[in-house]
């Protein structure tokens, strides 16, 4: 039915068997849109987000999906200005990952304000002190260049190309992509910053507080690194998934191995900064504010010492152990959980950057507060990922997106026959 | 005559927390002064809006050495570090929808400039800060009462005190009127330090030593020789500021002859309290 569509010489499943799939998830997408809806015309009033949960469920979603959107720019970053080639292999699903990433981030944040038709005063009242400014400025600008680096992978859509000028277009971008890429990577190393940022320079939250460089506090610096270290590692999950559920080989190996290598010399470079940064943090910032650290991990239900622990050993140091070493790198189960790890890890340290900060009292009369999101919390942060799976499903099926497709797949048919 | 003085002002209070019963005067004579917003069902208190709200403190013990203390929380209308105006608040919304006059050192909030982001309530530790999350409804032939010099909120926007700063207004506007340079300082008082049966609320000018706020709380104009951050600490030994450690340096003051509650007032570390108790006043 929608063959004339579909890459020349690749296989894919009938159309039918497609559109019951996108039916399915696109049922979660609709049950996320309406909460959208209730949302803007009822209010934030329909979140579980009190007075002392200001940032809660939502800015985690942003921040997360920001972090593992990563890969895109760092893949980027390797591919066309460090000219790694290798990686040209996977850059195509990396930037539609960033991309869905990138759109989610900003409707999470279009529902996530009280006053969305107000969200241009961001922009026109801008007060140049406030890391959100520069978030919003550089996620924008960055989600722009994504875009183009999104543009000429639509066009290469075998009808599309097909026009001259849509074909030229392609090619003439593809020419000038290291200057996206490079702008691209400047402007997420300003907003992955700036995202950290928003946490360490709350000097009045002494779990957020760090000190840092010049304006920039330590959280700024370790948000950028820690994006470009685990982000990889979404990719790769992401291509993994995919290649589960199609069946197929997508990436050859040592496209996988090379990205997963990289991924975990900046995990491991990035677990060593956290750790020193925690250390200072919990033995120079937070007593000198009155404070001891179980003050942030005791006397409450919930966060303890298991998740400080969670988050940098079982999943920093060991996913970047794992990864590091060349035998546990290449054996599929070890990267597989090393990947996870990863992917979980760089999400808790976001959640205990916004939720943990939320939760804990810094009078000394105050009390833990804890929350858990209302249903329609849940379903608007579900969106994104229905969203996701729909996107993906689509360019898998019609974009050119990944090279190695049918090459690595022919040499299968051929093996299977012989 | 000009309107607008040159010598800047520092708005401020100091709350006697021996005088304090926790009648709820003042939180109530705010919402009526502000037209502060209320629901049917305010049970939820961490979704209430109280711009001043009245915490209740105990010194742990049991009976029968059990004390009490009451202790009303407006927003502090920090200074920021170093007292230069960046306040926790101010310096990270990121529309310049709250801001530092440096004239009265009153931290402000632009209810029309706020898109509600939060940020703000995020980075403020006295939870001084409120968010609409619904729109405004008033019991029937209410809004007839409402203070028409006050702007009624909507939802999905930030508010918070404001130390009346409409009372501040309107005092000026008197005093220009009748050709006087500056206000006097029983003309402007805040809706609370005036609803107080106690008299534990005293509001003023924390600049002008002739005000009864500056001669109670003798704030030091220099830095902290511990923390250069902190700037305003009281010099009477009796008085101290909440969360003071953090440099944020709030310009609401609170009294107590008791140690426990003066102690209350911040985190210390165990033993620290006994040294730092006896540096520089408090």
């Amino acid at each position: 039915m929608d063959s004339a569509l579909i890459p020349e010489g690749a296989k894919r499943c009938s159309f039918p068997k497609f559109a019951i799939g996108i039916a399915v998830v696109g049922a979660v997408l609709l049950w996320g849109v309406f909460a959208i809806g209730l949302i803007w015309w009822k209010g934030l009033n329909q979140t579980n987000m009190n007075d002392y949960y200001g940032f809660a469920l939502w800015i985690w979603a942003d921040l997360a999906v920001i972090a593992v959107g990563g890969g895109a720019f760092f893949t980027g970053l390797l591919r066309y200005i460090f000219n790694i080639d290798e990686l040209k292999n996977i850059i195509n699903f990396a930037v539609i990952i960033g991309f869905i990433c990138y759109s989610s981030a900003l409707l999470i944040l279009g529902i996530d304000v009280g006053q969305p038709l107000r969200s241009w005063f961001i922009f026109w009242h801008a007060n140049v002190h406030s890391m959100l400014t520069e978030v919003a400025f550089c996620l924008s600008c960055y989600f722009a260049v994504l875009t183009i680096e999104f543009i000429p992978n639509i066009l290469e859509n075998r009808q599309v190309n097909k026009v001259p000028f849509f074909h030229h277009l392609a090619h003439n971008m593809h020419g000038v992509m290291a200057v996206f890429a490079a702008t691209g990577a400047f402007l997420s190393f300003f907003h992955q910053g700036s995202l950290g940022g928003v946490a360490g320079v709350m000097f009045a939250r002494p779990f957020a507080v760090r000190e840092g460089l010049l304006i920039w506090p330590w959280t700024f610096f370790l948000f950028t690194w820690s994006a470009a270290a685990f982000g990889p590692c979404f990719t790769l999950l992401v291509t993994k998934i995919t290649e589960t559920v199609t069946g197929k080989k997508l990436v050859n190996d040592n496209v996988v191995h090379l990205l997963a290598k990289i991924s975990g010399w900046m995990i491991t470079t990035y677990i060593i900064a956290k750790i020193i940064d925690t250390i200072y943090w919990a033995t120079v910032t937070v007593p000198s504010l009155g404070f001891k650290l179980s003050h942030f991990y005791t006397n409450n239900s919930f966060y303890g010492y298991w998740i400080l622990i969670t988050e940098i050993v079982l999943c920093g140091v060991v996913p970047g152990a794992i990864l590091i070493t060349k035998s546990t790198r290449e054996n599929p189960t070890l990267r597989l959980i090393a990947i996870v790890l990863g992917v979980i890890g760089v999400c808790l340290n976001r959640w205990v950057m916004v939720l943990q900060v939320m939760a804990i009292p810094v009078m000394s009369f105050d009390t833990w507060a804890l929350y858990f999101p209302s249903w329609q919390e849940i379903a608007t942060t579900v969106l994104p990922v229905a969203y996701g799976i729909i996107l993906i499903s689509l360019t898998y099926r019609y974009l050119p997106v990944f090279p190695q497709e049918k090459e690595l797949n022919t040499v299968k048919q051929i093996t299977e026959t012989e | 005559m000009k309107q607008e003085n040159n010598k800047a002002h520092k708005f401020g209070m100091v709350i006697d927390l021996d005088k304090c019963t926790g009648c709820g005067s003042c939180m109530v004579s705010c919402m009526s002064e502000n037209n502060v917003p209320f629901r049917e069902d305010e049970s939820n208190k961490k979704d209430s809006i109280t711009w001043m709200r009245v915490y209740k403190l105990t010194n742990g013990k049991s009976f029968p050495d059990t004390e009490v203390a009451y202790l009303p929380r407006p927003c502090q209308h920090c200074g920021g570090k170093g007292d230069h105006g960046h306040s926790p608040c101010v310096s990270v919304c990121p529309a310049t929808a709250t801001d530092y006059n440096h004239d009265t050192g009153i931290v402000s909030q632009i209810y029309t400039r706020c898109f509600g982001c939060r940020y703000c309530m995020g980075a403020c530790p006295y939870h001084a800060r409120y968010f609409n999350w619904w729109d405004p409804k008033w019991p029937a032939g209410m809004e007839n009462y409402l203070s028409p010099n006050v702007s009624v909120r909507m939802r999905g926007v930030v508010e918070k005190c404001s130390l009346c700063y409409h009372r501040y207004q309107a005092a000026k506007d008197t005093a220009y009127y009748e050709g006087r340079e500056d206000i006097e300082e029983n003309e402007y008082q805040t809706a609370c330090a005036t609803a107080c049966p106690a008299g534990a609320i005293v509001f003023g000018d924390l600049n002008n030593p002739a005000h009864q706020v500056h001669q109670i709380v003798k704030p030091d104009p220099h830095p902290d020789s511990r923390n250069r951050d902190i700037v305003g600490k009281s010099r009477n030994p009796k008085v101290f500021r909440l969360l003071e450690r953090l440099g944020t340096n709030p310009k609401i003051y609170y009294l107590s002859e008791r140690e426990w509650v003066r102690k209350a007032g911040d985190n210390y570390l165990d033993g620290e309290w006994d040294e730092i108790k006896n540096h520089h006043g408090s």
